[in-house]
């Protein structure tokens, strides 16, 4: 069997007055039906590196690559008109922050109705009764009346809810959900992560889950992919967090204030120029 | 025993929402007190109340002794009080340099000795002396929150408010930022409040702290107890659930290992 997605070497630049700044150096991974996290601080190219995948790389930026491959498809030689097609439909991207990330000026069943539409080929009733089933799926209560509502009327949780139930409705074969909850608050961050959770294990598709939380990723995915300062350091499986061998991972991990430990002060990280090297 | 800051009975409404619903808590002198709860739970606007940013309607306010009204209150509060902001990116004036930016302080409150004051805030959050003429948008997330921290400590506060210090900076940051106001603690025997959505950053930094939800104070805890669980209330168990992870039953979060 094929992987699902193969990235070989992905390296995205941006020309800038001051020279080129190196967001990602030579990204490798491959990914099956299964959950991948990448986990890193900001600036670490995590993000950049889900955005080449999708192909909303800025359009300065030079994206290059040794493969980059959706299935058997080549990504980086199909035409422009293809990904887009391919772009919601085979894959979809949850963004960080549904205020900043849903059309503020479209009801929210509007919006889904449109996804689905400019996808399938299906009536107006159709795609209405697929987008308040899919609403319902996402576990929003009410979905006759969330479905009128615009985004501003919606919280954060109930709109991050319906930013999954858009990317989803098309059944991607992957997903790419970048911050998916960082905007949210804690007890809710819990239930957006289960229904994503439920909806990625049912219809088993590829998921990578970028975050800069690495504990909540770890329990989240079957493995972990670390990234530092444009590179990947350290690739493992969320069962072996412990066993990490970076001290970048291992730094991360012990930096944070846990309940019942006390270490005044806290360690720190003790950045080495070699781990960007 | 009352404490160096008192607020009773307070109450917060906006147009007719009541964002603060007789809200009660009495913080000792050198305490470090934590105030937690997810976003609309008033836990920003006490804080904002408090440190004069806010109005309040009914309640009382009391720092050190003294009775404050909602209203105008005497520049010596302002000096005794101070505040950091959640978002370093937004809190720093962009056209200021940093030394601009602690300066204003020092000329609000009349305070003499402006250089070496400048030069010794800035040594203390481990900057030094050459960021002094550095512009905001010069500088990273975590840089930005100390130099934040230094605007607040300045002014000689007995009171800091501390408003999600560490919420908008890296995990490897945060730690940093906590361990410099920890230092700062204990050099100056400040008094802090500190508002978080994060158990552990509670638990870590503060004694004592309260659970909020739609306005109300529903747990008043030890940090003892939370380590111990010993709270009542189910929302502060929901929270304390939430802090431990994801877990879908599918794999088990990982323990918490003892260092």
């Amino acid at each position: 069997m094929t992987a699902l997605l193969t990235v070989k070497n992905l390296r995205v630049t941006y020309p800038t007055r001051t020279g080129v700044s190196e967001a990602v150096r030579g990204v490798s991974f491959s990914l099956g039906r299964e959950r991948l996290g990448i986990v890193g601080e900001s600036g670490s190219g995590k993000s950049q590196t889900g955005r080449a995948i999708m192909g909303l790389t800025a359009r300065n930026a030079i994206v290059e690559t040794d493969m980059l491959k959706f299935g058997d498809i080549d990504l980086m030689r199909i035409p422009a008109r293809q990904r887009r097609i391919m772009r919601g439909k085979s894959i979809a991207m949850i963004l960080q922050d549904p205020k900043y990330s849903l059309n503020p000026v479209m009801t929210i069943g509007r919006q889904i109705v449109e996804t689905l539409r400019t996808h399938e080929r299906i009536g107006n009733r159709e795609a209405r009764q697929r987008t308040l089933s899919m609403l319902e799926a996402v576990q929003i209560r009410d979905p006759e009346r969330v479905f009128t509502l615009y985004p501003h009327e919606v919280s954060g949780g109930m709109g991050q809810r319906a930013m999954i139930a858009m990317m989803l409705v098309c059944s991607p074969e992957l997903l790419i959900a970048d911050e998916p909850t960082s905007a949210l608050d804690v007890t809710v961050q819990l239930e957006v992560l289960k229904i994503l959770d439920k909806l990625v294990g049912e219809r088993g598709m590829g998921l990578i889950f970028i975050s800069h939380d690495l504990r909540l990723v770890s329990s989240f995915c079957d493995r972990v992919l670390v990234m530092y300062a444009g590179k990947m350091v350290e690739e493992l499986p969320s069962a072996n967090l412990k066993n990490a061998t970076h001290p970048y991972t291992k730094g991360l991990l012990n930096c944070l204030p846990q309940i019942g430990v006390h270490r005044h002060p806290l360690p720190v990280l003790d950045r080495q120029p070699e781990w960007a090297a | 025993m009352t404490g160096i800051l008192v607020v009773s009975e307070m109450v917060v409404e906006f147009d007719g929402f009541v964002a603060l619903d007789r809200v009660s808590i009495d913080v000792l002198e050198g305490e470090s007190f934590g105030i937690v709860g997810e976003s609309g739970s008033g836990k920003s606007t006490l804080l904002r109340a408090v440190a004069g940013l806010n109005h309040f309607d009914a309640g009382g306010l009391m720092v050190d002794g003294q009775a404050y009204s909602s209203k105008r209150r005497q520049r010596r509060f302002y000096r005794d009080v101070q505040m950091v902001f959640q978002d370093p990116y937004a809190s720093l004036h962009p056209r200021q340099t940093v030394d601009a930016l602690l300066r204003e302080p020092l000329i609000i409150h009349g305070l003499d000795n402006k250089e070496e004051r400048i030069a010794r805030a800035l040594d203390e959050v481990g900057l030094g002396i050459g960021f002094r003429f550095r512009y905001s948008h010069q500088l990273s997330g975590g840089q930005r929150q100390r130099i934040a921290i230094a605007r607040a400590l300045i002014t000689e506060p007995k009171i800091l408010l501390l408003d999600e210090p560490t919420s908008a900076l890296d995990a490897s940051i945060q730690a940093e930022i906590l361990n410099l106001l920890e230092q700062a603690r204990a050099r100056h025997n400040l008094t802090f409040v500190m508002v978080s959505h994060d158990l552990g950053i509670v638990n870590h930094m503060c004694d004592r702290l309260v659970v909020m939800k739609d306005g109300r104070i529903v747990e008043l805890l030890t940090s003892r107890a939370l380590e111990t669980r010993e709270f009542s209330a189910d929302y502060t168990h929901r929270l304390f659930v939430a802090s431990e992870g994801f877990s879908s039953g599918r794999t088990a979060p990982p323990a918490p290992e003892a260092s």
